[in-house]
């Protein structure tokens, strides 16, 4: 038991490393969301998920009532190369009960 | 590191690319460089009638900093590979 270093979660990057085969949440810019199995990380958050749902979140203002339609998009991916400049949050997913 | 050896590795491979203009473009990945920018050959845009811009465009360079996604080809993936890969450089 000389040095358990590598599993230690010392930064937020170790944190992810937890979530390593598992699935998770990700927040990204322009209202999107996914949700997959994240494969392969780096320290710029660039990811590889596989089987992936993404969410896209648009509100629309009708011209006469002036009333928020919220519309989402969904569609999956089976495997997925996103880009860390446009991750926001990663997360387990979220229990919505 | 980690995601320029992978891309590497796919080279020859069909892959669509996303940008964050909403332009998504298949073709066959060229090359692919430390900043992950990409070259692709044979290319095709997704929704041709909505983008006519490159209807002539048979081959492209795109700035790595504007790709949104890139969707991969899950065959002949090794998972356990990139898991291991990734447990070793993210610190």
């Amino acid at each position: 038991m000389a040095s358990e270093e590598e599993s230690a979660v010392k930064e937020p990057l170790d944190l992810i490393r937890l979530s390593l085969d598992e699935r998770i949440y990700v927040k990204l810019r322009s209202d999107r969301e996914l949700r997959g199995k994240l494969h392969a990380y780096d320290q710029h958050l660039n990811m590889i998920l596989g089987d992936v749902e993404e969410v896209v979140t648009t509100v629309e203002i009708d011209d006469e009532t002036y009333e928020e339609i919220v519309r989402t998009t969904k569609r999956t991916v089976p495997f997925l190369f996103v880009r860390g400049d446009g991750v926001i949050l990663v997360s387990p997913p979220l229990r919505t009960a | 590191m980690l995601f320029f050896s992978y891309f590497k590795d796919l080279v020859g491979r069909e892959v669509t690319v996303e940008l964050k203009n909403d332009l998504a473009i298949r073709g066959t990945l060229h090359s692919v460089d430390q900043y992950l920018n990409i070259k692709l050959e044979n290319t095709r845009v997704v929704d041709q009638d909505k983008y006519p811009h490159m209807l002539s465009v048979r081959n492209c360079f795109i700035r790595g900093s504007v790709v949104r996604y890139v969707q991969l080809p899950p065959e002949e993936v090794d998972i356990e590979l990139l898991h291991d890969a990734t447990r070793r450089e993210a610190r």
